[in-house]
């Protein structure tokens, strides 16, 4: 019971976002109705009536060309306007990080492929120090689909290697522009061993020039349960919080600098402290963030 | 000569010396143009040959890979006569469909030119003969409507002389062709607004203009845009940062210069063939008296600056007196750059070259919101009165009941206003004379003056965040019902932009007289430009049979899905 509340929450949790943004832009409008025919019309249109409704002869080229020439050039309109499959593909950090103990890297990216609807969406972050072996990392192919003029709705699942064990997730999260324009993402997944961990973060872009922006961001980890073979306690596990400053050369090139401090939260910094291990980090970053 | 004078100014300009020598000049728009003349190169008479390939193009010392017809950009000026039969042969050399499409005339509907709804299109290799008889005079254009083709250089002027004696007496005249060239290849424009929308915009707020002032918005009306997720400073789509503005393909450096003599009445034949551009059009020093608009003659009306959206046409007399240059200025209306070029007694003479005004900032009024008592004249507004707050703007009850309010409507006007009065965007506090649409009146009566027989609303929907672009909140591609008009009756079509976008939305096959308080002498256009957060109606008489193209002439809008199709049935008598 307490396990199926565990993951209930944090899916409410997701599923409550983007409407939580789209109700923001939807208060009930306390405006009268707009005169509809207020301006210059001299003459007071008369009623509507209903238009016409089917046609015998649909496509009229048909009488004078090969339907099937005009129907493969039909086709072709049809996806010419409107129907475009295209891609992004979004490198948010490539960096290297310094603090008094050790110089890592780390990386965060994301694309997608596909419509303006239904889209194929990955993304991959991982981190590791320079002198040892990668730490973690983790891939999600997600199908993603556009659900409010905002927000999407992505479901798929999660490979992640930590610290040599291999995971895999199913995952259910949502991504969008929040109000203010905050990017922002929360997402659920589960394990196949049951499993259930949350994740939300978001981003922001203060344009201080058109070339000078100021990123702050934050991501927030959760737990529905102790995950011993990871470290992980139940509750919050582990928060980021950076600041970076990006000089845009071009939205395809635009180097940083900033700094990121991380810390494991709760009983998961109670597990590590017994272990021994560093709970906190401050570090400077330095690298690269493009967009094609 | 000039050939070799053009030589010259690649190789200076630097790396350019592998640069083709060829020229890919139409005679009338090269430079030191003394106008058109019969001696000088038009295409015209009853059979007409266009020939579609690619082309290098150079501009600004760099050169790129243009379509263009014969060989040029703009394409060739093809000259008709009102009641003449036109028969143009166009062959295709690309590897790629292509297809001509000749914007604002009248024509039988497989003639119109649109591959999936006049005709198949025009295979590679193949040659297509348009056929048809000219039954009007002015000056229209005309372009590729396969693709993006249009966006890399496939358009050029048309123009036709009236049969009779024209109203519009002048000494000389000058094709003006103002268009938009990028080295970036139009799906990876469209690919990268997809990606992020802003991606061309180098004019947003900053922090930095906030405090320095320069945004001219202070921090409360920047929290509302931001809570709105709405960009004030969302003017184009795509801009100077990528775009560079040509008058008859010429640059800005290259300064095309049409010759006159003092005293000339001069017809500046005004084509915007642009694929995502409007431009503000001043001379400055010299005022402009509008003759006509779409093709269509207007009464004559004097004017300092008027905007032309995308598709349209306006032709303007000036009277230089002096033996001097004046500066033609076609700027962005987002002023991210300008197309500039110089009329001119002698080649060689220049006039100087106004400096790019202030980006606009769009209003509440963009946003379809009437704010009542707004200060149009200082183009501010009064912070203290704009309590958006509970304003929807997202009013399902305001869409018409067959829209569909989906993830490609990020908004819905509230209260969209008649705006034909209004100056058009960025120009309400110009100090002289701007050329508004109430200022158009038809130099004819109307030829239909039956009171419409029935309304239609059309929404014109988008979701800029998403790069969206629809019709009553679908796209084309979402396989839309069409627009159907039973034959000869007359409608009142009103538009309604619930979005913040300029959208300049064309209609093939027919004019539709713009209601604009001048009944009787509503002006014809084939293309008129919807404010953002606006409504505007026209009267269509759908007199001609067939199947036509309705869209909106922003390539990459058009190309996201503001396009549909408009029926006019029955198709009797129609085919052979």
């Amino acid at each position: 019971m307490r396990m199926i509340a565990a993951f209930v929450a944090p899916l409410v949790l997701v599923a409550a976002m983007p409407a939580a943004a789209q109700d923001h832009a939807q208060h009930e409008t306390q405006t009268p109705a707009p005169d509809r025919h207020a301006g210059h019309e001299a003459t007071p249109p008369p009623q509507p009536t209903p238009a016409p409704t089917g046609d015998a002869q649909p496509n009229a080229a048909d009488l004078y060309f090969d339907p099937a020439l005009m129907a493969r050039a039909r086709q072709q309109l049809i996806a010419e306007n409107g129907g475009m499959r295209t891609y992004a593909i979004i490198v948010e950090r490539l960096e290297a990080g310094f603090d008094d103990v050790s110089e890592t890297y780390a990386w965060h990216a994301q694309g997608w492929y596909g419509g303006d609807i239904h889209r194929f969406w990955w993304k991959s972050e991982g981190e590791g120090a320079f002198e040892n072996e990668l730490e973690d990392a983790e891939l999600q192919l997600l199908y993603s689909r556009a659900v409010t003029p905002y927000f999407d709705l992505q479901a798929g699942v999660r490979q992640s290697y930590f610290e040599g064990e291999d995971r895999t997730d199913l995952v259910l999260g949502v991504q969008g522009l929040a109000p203010y324009w905050f990017e922002v993402g929360a997402a659920a997944f589960v394990s196949v061993e049951g499993d259930v961990t949350a994740r939300a973060e978001a981003e922001y872009d203060l344009r201080l020039t058109q070339r000078l922006i100021l990123q702050p961001s934050a991501e927030l980890n959760f737990a529905a349960q102790d995950i011993p073979e990871l470290d992980i306690g139940a509750g919050f596990t582990d928060a980021e919080v950076g600041l970076r400053l990006r000089y845009e050369f071009s939205r395809r090139f635009a180097p940083y600098l900033g700094i990121e401090w991380s810390s494991a939260l709760g009983e998961t910094r109670d597990f590590r402290e017994t272990l021994g291990e560093d709970t906190q980090s401050t570090r400077a970053v330095i690298g690269l963030r493009a967009l094609f | 000569m000039l050939l070799q004078r053009r030589t010259l100014l690649k190789t200076i300009a630097g790396g350019a010396g592998l640069a083709s020598v060829q020229a890919l000049f139409p005679a009338w728009a090269q430079t030191g143009s003394r106008g058109i003349a019969p001696t000088i190169a038009s295409l015209s008479g009853p059979d007409i040959a266009l020939t579609v390939g690619h082309s290098p193009f150079s501009v600004g010392g760099r050169t790129g890979h243009a379509i263009t017809v014969n060989g040029t950009l703009p394409a060739p000026l093809i000259r008709l006569r009102e009641g003449q039969h036109a028969r143009l042969s166009v062959t295709n050399t690309l590897d790629e469909d292509t297809s001509i499409h000749w914007h604002g005339i009248l024509l039988p509907f497989q003639m119109d030119g649109v591959p999936g709804i006049s005709f198949p299109g025009i295979r590679p290799g193949e040659t297509f003969v348009y056929d048809f008889h000219v039954r009007q005079a002015g000056t229209y254009w005309y372009h590729s409507h396969s693709g993006l083709q249009e966006a890399m250089g496939h358009f050029g002027p048309m123009i036709i002389d009236p049969a009779g004696a024209d109203p519009v007496a002048y000494d000389r005249e000058h094709v003006l062709v103002l268009s938009d060239w990028s080295f970036l290849h139009p799906h990876e424009i469209l690919r990268r607004l997809k990606a992020s929308p802003g991606y061309f915009n180098q004019q947003r707020t900053t922090v930095g203009g906030l405090f320095s002032g320069e945004d001219r918005m202070s921090a409360e009306e920047r929290r509302m845009w931001a809570e709105m997720r709405m960009d004030p400073r969302d003017i184009s789509d795509v801009t100077g940062s990528t775009y560079t503005y040509l008058v008859n393909g010429h640059g800005p450096q290259e300064n095309w210069t049409g010759l006159f003599e003092p005293g000339d009445r001069v017809r500046l034949r005004i084509i915007n063939a642009s694929a995502m551009t409007n431009f503000n059009v001043r001379i400055p020093g010299l005022p402009m008296t509008v003759v006509q608009a779409d093709g269509e003659n207007v009464r004559p009306v004097e004017v300092d600056e008027f905007q032309i959206a995308v598709a349209e046409t306006y032709d303007v007399i000036v009277s230089p007196r002096e033996d001097s240059a004046y500066t033609i200025v076609s700027e962005a209306v987002d002023r991210s750059g300008m197309g500039r070029a110089t009329l001119a007694p002698r080649l060689g003479m220049s006039a100087e070259v106004p400096p790019l005004r202030q980006v606009p900032n769009l209003t509440m009024r963009d946003m379809g919101m009437d704010m009542g008592a707004m200060d149009h004249s200082a183009g501010g507004m009064d912070h203290g009165s704009m309590d958006h707050g509970d304003m929807n703007m997202r009013d399902r009850s305001l869409a018409p009941p067959n829209m569909a309010v989906g993830v490609g409507v990020q908004s819905i006007s509230p209260m969209p206003e008649n705006r034909l009065a209004e100056r058009p965007l960025g120009l309400e506090n110009e100090p002289h004379r701007v050329l508004v649409y109430t200022d158009l009146v038809a130099l004819n009566p109307n030829r239909d003056t039956r009171a419409p027989s029935r309304t239609l609303e059309i929404h014109l929907t988008g979701n800029m965040e998403r790069y969206m672009w629809g019709f009553d909140g679908r796209r084309f591609s979402e396989i839309v019902e069409p627009i159907r008009f039973e034959r000869d009756e007359r409608v009142r079509v009103t538009l309604v932009n619930d979005t913040m976008m300029q959208h300049p939305i064309h209609l093939h096959g027919h004019f539709f007289e713009l209601v604009n308080g001048h009944a009787g002498h509503q002006p014809l256009k084939h293309t008129v430009n919807v404010a953002p957060g606006g409504r505007l109606s026209f009267d269509l008489t759908a007199d001609a049979p067939g199947d036509w193209a309705f869209h909106c002439h922003m390539m990459m809008h058009m190309h996201s899905g503001m396009f549909n199709v408009v029926t006019v049935r029955p198709l009797d008598g129609v085919a052979s």
